[in-house]
C-alpha cells in the first residue's frame, strides 16, 4: 500500500522534470541526488508550493490531476525547510502552536505536550526565536510541522545550514521519529551519511529523472547505480545488539547467521542498531584466513562484478539476506577467477554505526 | 475671528486633514502595495509609475488636474452632480481626495519595501501550517511588515502637514473649511506678518523634526533572525 503516488513531467525553463514515483505508508523515504537534481522542486510540487502539470494522490485523497490542485492549506503535510524559518515576530510557543490552532480540535491526532516532551522543547518555550542556537530553531521547526497534524511529513534537507554539533543535536530526535511515530517522512539529502543512517527507502534522482526507487540496501549496492560507485559507498545492515564485551569495548551485533563486532558500546541488547560498512573496508579470501587482525569474517557469495574506477572493481555479495559491497582491485578478481556464484570470505576492517 | 483664533482653526484642519488622510492612505495603500509586490502582470511596471509621479511632479500640476477632473465640467465632476452630490474643489473633501493623491506614494513606497523584504518564505511556511491566504496576510505579513505601516502612517501624515501646492489649487482659502497651516503662513507672509509666520513655520519645523527623529528611533526593522 502506498501512501504517496505521483506523476509528474514539466518543463521548467532549461529544466525538464520527469518523475514518477509512490512512497511508501511506512517509515522514511529519502529523496537523494545532487543540487540541482530537483528533489527540492519534486518536494515543493509534492507541497503545492510549485506547480507542474501532474497527479499526485497522498492517501487515498487526489491533491492534483487534471481538474484539480488542492492549495498547500488543505494539504495535510508538514514541511521542514533547510533553515527553520520560524516566525520572528511569534514565540516559541506561538509558532509552536502556529499550526496546531489551525487544525480543528476533533481532527487533531497529535498531543501538544506529547511533541514538547519528545522533543525536549519545555526549557524554550517562553522565548524568542533570535534567542535560540540554529540546532534549537530546526528542533521547534520540525515540531511545529508535526503539531499541525500532518499525515506526510515533508523535510528538505533539514540539516545543511547547520554544524556539525547541531546535526549532532538533531540526528537522534529524526530517528526516534522514525522509530516512535506512524508518520511517513520524505526526507531530501545529498549527504549519503544522513540517509543511509536514516532512510528505509530510496527515491535517486538526476537532472530530474528518478532513476531508482525501492529499498534502501539496494539502492545503495546495485551496481547500474551511481551510489556503488561513488568513493565512500557502503552498505548498511539493520542489526540487533547481542552483547558487550567491556573489558575489549566492543559490540556484537547480529543480523540472522550474520554477526558482526565492532568497537565501542553501543545500545543496550535486543536494541535494534544499523551499521555501516564501507565498499572500501572489505577485502576478499577464497578460504577462510588464519592469525589476521580483521574481527570480522564472512562467508558470502558473489552476486556480481562491475568496473569501477581505473584499476578497480566493484563485486556486489549476497550475505544471508542482505548483500555486501567489496571494492577490490583488478587484479585481485583476476587472481581469485571471481564470477557470479563463487563462495568468498568477505573480511571486513570496519564496521560503523550508521 | 481675531488671528489667534484664525491660526489655532487652520492648526486643528491640518491636523484633521492629515489624520483623515494617513487613515484613508492605510486602507488603500496596503492593498496596492500587497498587489505591487505578488503581481506578474504586465501593468505592475506602469502602476508603479503611476503612483510614484506625486513625487516628481510640481503640485501645482496635480491640483490643477485634480481641480479640472473633479470640477462642475470634470469627468468625475460631472458624474458626482448627476448622483445628485456637490462637486469637490473648494470642501474639505476635495482636499482629502487631493491630498491622498499627493501622498499616496509615501504611503505605497514603505508599506512595498516592507511586504517585499519579507520574501516568500514565511508565507510559505504559513501555507504549509493551514493558513489561507487571508490568514496568512493578516498573521505573517502584516506583523512583519510592521515597520513599513509606521513610516508609512508618519510619512503620510507629515507630508499632508506640509502640503501646500495642491490644497492652494484645489481648495482655496477658506477659513475653517480648506485653509490649512502651509496656507495662512502663505497669508502671513503676503501680509508681511512675519511673527505670526515665524510662529507657525518654526512650530512645523519642530513638529517636522520630532516625526523625523522618531521615525528614525521606532521605525527600526524586525530583528531577523539568521537561518
Amino acid at each position: 500500500m502506498s501512501l504517496i503516488e505521483a506523476r509528474f513531467r514539466a518543463t521548467l525553463g532549461e529544466f525538464s522534470l520527469d518523475a514518477d514515483f509512490s512512497v511508501p505508508t511506512r517509515g522514511v523515504t529519502a529523496l537523494f541526488g545532487h543540487s540541482g537534481s530537483g528533489k527540492t522542486t519534486l518536494l515543493r510540487l509534492i507541497a503545492g508550493l510549485e506547480r507542474a502539470p501532474g497527479r499526485l494522490v497522498v492517501d487515498g485523497e487526489v491533491w492534483q490531476d487534471d481538474a484539480r490542485f488542492v492549495p498547500t492549506y488543505r494539504r495535510a503535510l508538514g514541511y521542514v525547510f533547510q533553515e527553520a524559518s520560524l516566525f520572528p515576530h511569534l514565540s516559541v510557543r506561538a509558532n509552536l502552536e502556529y499550526g496546531w490552532k489551525r487544525v480543528p480540535s476533533r481532527a487533531r491526532t497529535i498531543q501538544r505536550d506529547e511533541v514538547i516532551d519528545w522533543l525536549e522543547l519545555a526549557p524554550l518555550i517562553t522565548l524568542q526565536p533570535h534567542q535560540l542556537s540554529g540546532g534549537q530553531r530546526q528542533r521547534v521547526a520540525i515540531g511545529r510541522a508535526l503539531l499541525s497534524c500532518p499525515r506526510l511529513l515533508l523535510m528538505d534537507e533539514p540539516m545543511a545550514a547547520l554544524d556539525a554539533d547541531a546535526r549532532a543535536d538533531i540526528l537522534p530526535y529524526l530517528e526516534r521519529l522514525h522509530r516512535e511515530l506512524e508518520l511517513p517522512l520524505l526526507y531530501v539529502s545529498h549527504a549519503l551519511d544522513e540517509v543511509a543512517r536514516l532512510a528505509d527507502h530510496l527515491l535517486l534522482i538526476e537532472a530530474g529523472h528518478l532513476v531508482y526507487q525501492g529499498p534502501l540496501v539496494e539502492g545503495l549496492t546495485r551496481l547500474d547505480l551511481p551510489l556503488a560507485h561513488r568513493d565512500i559507498a557502503a552498505t548498511v545492515i539493520d542489526a540487533v545488539v547481542v552483547a558487550h564485551d567491556p573489558a575489549l569495548q566492543l559490540t556484537r551485533v547480529a543480523r540472522g547467521a550474520i554477526s558482526l563486532e565492532l568497537p565501542g558500546l553501543h545500545g543496550s541488547p535486543g536494541a535494534p542498531l544499523r551499521v555501516r560498512i564501507t565498499a572500501r573496508d572489505v577485502s576478499l579470501a577464497l578460504a577462510m584466513p588464519r592469525q589476521t587482525s580483521i574481527l570480522n569474517l564472512l562467508p558470502a557469495r558473489v552476486i556480481e562484478l562491475a568496473d569501477d574506477a581505473p584499476g578497480q572493481v566493484l563485486v556486489r555479495l549476497a550475505l544471508g539476506d542482505t548483500v555486501l559491497l567489496a571494492r577490490i582491485t583488478r587484479k585481485s578478481a583476476q587472481l581469485l577467477n571471481l564470477q557470479p556464484g563463487t563462495p568468498v570470505v568477505a573480511q571486513v576492517k570496519s564496521v560503523a554505526v550508521a | 475671528m481675531s488671528l489667534i483664533e484664525a491660526d489655532t482653526s487652520a492648526i486643528l484642519l491640518t491636523l484633521e486633514l492629515a489624520s483623515i488622510t494617513t487613515a484613508l492612505l492605510m486602507l488603500i495603500a496596503t492593498p496596492l502595495a500587497w498587489w505591487l509586490t505578488h503581481t506578474h502582470a504586465r501593468l505592475r511596471a506602469a502602476v508603479t509609475a503611476l503612483v510614484s509621479l506625486p513625487l516628481v511632479l510640481p503640485p501645482t500640476v496635480l491640483g490643477f488636474y485634480l481641480l479640472v477632473l473633479l470640477g462642475p465640467q470634470g469627468t468625475v465632476g460631472r458624474w458626482m452632480q448627476q448622483l445628485g452630490l456637490s462637486t469637490l474643489p473648494f470642501t474639505f473633501a476635495g482636499l482629502v481626495v487631493g491630498s491622498v493623491v499627493f501622498s499616496l506614494p509615501f504611503a505605497v513606497q514603505p508599506i512595498a519595501n516592507a511586504f517585499a523584504a519579507i520574501g516568500a518564505r514565511p508565507l510559505e511556511v504559513a501555507a504549509t501550517l493551514r493558513a489561507s491566504s487571508w490568514d496568512r496576510f493578516r498573521s505573517v505579513a502584516v506583523p512583519l511588515a510592521r515597520p513599513g505601516f509606521l513610516t508609512a502612517a508618519v510619512l503620510a501624515f507629515a507630508h499632508t502637514v506640509g502640503e501646500f501646492g495642491v490644497v492652494l489649487m484645489l481648495g482655496g482659502n477658506i477659513p475653517g473649511q480648506t485653509r490649512v497651516l502651509s496656507v495662512a503662513i502663505y497669508d502671513h507672509v503676503e501680509a508681511l506678518e512675519y511673527a505670526d509666520a515665524h510662529l507657525l513655520s518654526a512650530g512645523l519645523v519642530a513638529f517636522s523634526f520630532l516625526v523625523l527623529l522618531m521615525l528614525g528611533r521606532y521605525g527600526g526593522h524586525w530583528q531577523r533572525t539568521p537561518a
